[in-house]
């Protein structure tokens, strides 16, 4: 696969949050699987909002971007940061 | 038939309510909560300081027996007695200890028109802890390997086959983890004076604790089945908070110990889940566990379904349980006159 293939690829990847993990608007996730709850930021709260309704990452780094005054590096450098620590909790399905 | 406007009367052991509790006074607020009949607590205590003795809503009346060490016809004769003035109908015992005793008086206490819903000797014994590493090897079953001693001198040999740390444990309660060979022949004096010999020496594994709530139907089938996480755990290595889980894994793990066993009665499964999620047995005590009132509170009321089923009435199966449950102990100062414990202590009843 060429590097624009992938970069395409990456762009449309839906980072998907499992089925049975709780959240709240107030960004407390719980893992019922495993006990562990956590308390995230509220922009993280809203990262994993347009996770469930189903956005690429693209669409997410894009809707950050259009909403909040930052550079496009550090809105995306932070989304790949929590999508990190999401997935290192076992809290994604992807 | 039940008459449902009669008092069923219901004896229960372990009112310790203590850092390291007894079970009884759980398994009593959850029998109020939700057997939706009257009923009348006899409460059965070994020492005169069980807090379960003197707390208000707890038992109606509280009778001093003697320690398991008396025997099972000093046992018999104690409960014909409070049998006679009280006329039981469920009895619940919650200690480890002392359920030889009552399976051994078991048929007899039947005869006296006292029910009990316990399991049978083979039950019972394939699940010690003597023989739980040969229990889980025949059926397919996760347990960390063991070496059952009688003396500390045997302790560097096992040491030097699991490797350090490892987990030195007493027949009936007590477990420390030891990182050297002094510190495990340390807790192999420290255990077998409070419990007696042998002393198990199991090989740690480390994870995260899950513990498991189920009842059996004796003929196979699990009637409920609470998984739970310790949030909180005490220097004792007891649960101060814990939380319901969701995990099918833990749900088939109890179902397949049921079957294996056709288990009749209230169990607990002590569980490491490892990294890699394998679901390790450490333990499986054949009673209700301390944190028991979990199960009511998440919509599985374990005690008052044993009640019913003791008392031969069918209970279906339960399907479902609020995940995300907590329990969170706490401690609480008793004030008790003077006059109750001399009560107690003087009488042997309150």
């Amino acid at each position: 696969m060429n590097r624009a293939a992938q970069s395409t690829q990456t762009q449309k990847f839906k980072p998907m949050i499992k089925k049975n993990i709780a959240t709240n608007e107030f960004g407390f996730v719980f893992n019922p699987a495993t006990g562990d709850s956590f308390s995230s930021n509220p922009i993280a709260a809203e990262i994993i909002g347009l996770m469930k309704v189903n956005n690429s990452l693209n669409e997410i780094k894009k809707t950050l971007l259009e909403k909040y005054d930052a550079d496009k590096m550090t809105i995306e450098k932070d989304v790949d940061d929590f999508l990190q620590i999401l997935k290192e909790n076992n809290l994604l399905n992807n | 038939m039940t008459d449902n406007t009669q008092p069923i009367v219901i004896a229960v052991t372990g009112l310790n309510a203590i850092d390291s509790p007894g079970p009884g006074v759980a398994v009593i607020r959850a029998i109020r909560d939700g057997l939706n009949r009257p009923v009348r607590i006899i409460g059965l205590a070994y020492e005169n300081l069980e807090p379960g003795i003197y707390m208000d809503g707890i038992c109606d009346k509280t009778y001093q027996i003697s320690y398991p060490a008396a025997g099972s016809e000093v046992l018999y004769n104690a409960i014909k007695y409070i049998h006679d003035i009280e006329k039981i109908d469920v009895l619940i015992p919650n200690f480890d200890a002392e359920l030889y005793n009552f399976i051994t008086i078991a048929a007899r206490l039947k005869a006296l028109g006292i029910h009990s819903f316990l399991p049978s000797f083979d039950m019972f014994d394939a699940r010690d802890k003597l023989n739980l590493y040969a229990f889980g090897q025949k059926h397919n079953l996760l347990v960390p390997k063991d070496k059952v001693i009688y003396n500390s001198n045997e302790l560097a040999q096992v040491g030097d086959d699991f490797g350090y740390p490892l987990v030195v444990k007493g027949k009936y309660y007590d477990a420390i983890v030891a990182h050297t060979l002094e510190q495990a022949q340390k807790a192999f004096y420290k255990i077998s004076a409070k419990w007696g010999l042998p002393i198990i020496v199991q090989q740690f594994i480390n994870g995260t604790e899950v513990n498991i709530a189920a009842l059996g139907d004796g003929e196979g089938n699990a009637t409920s089945i609470i998984p739970m996480r310790k949030m909180y755990i005490t220097d004792k290595g007891k649960a101060w908070a814990g939380i319901t889980l969701e995990d099918d894994a833990l749900i088939e793990l109890a179902q397949k110990f049921v079957e294996a066993t056709q288990w009749r009665g209230g169990f607990e499964i002590e569980i490491m889940k490892t990294a890699k999620d394998e679901l390790y047995i450490m333990e499986i005590n054949p009673r209700f566990p301390a944190w028991i009132y979990l199960s009511a509170g998440a919509g599985q009321n374990q005690p008052a379904a044993l009640v019913k089923m003791a008392l031969g009435e069918k209970v279906l199966p339960f399907t479902t349980y609020d995940v995300g449950k907590l329990f969170i102990r706490y401690s609480w100062d008793l004030i008790v006159d003077i006059s109750k414990f001399q009560q107690f202590t003087a009488f042997g009843s309150l």
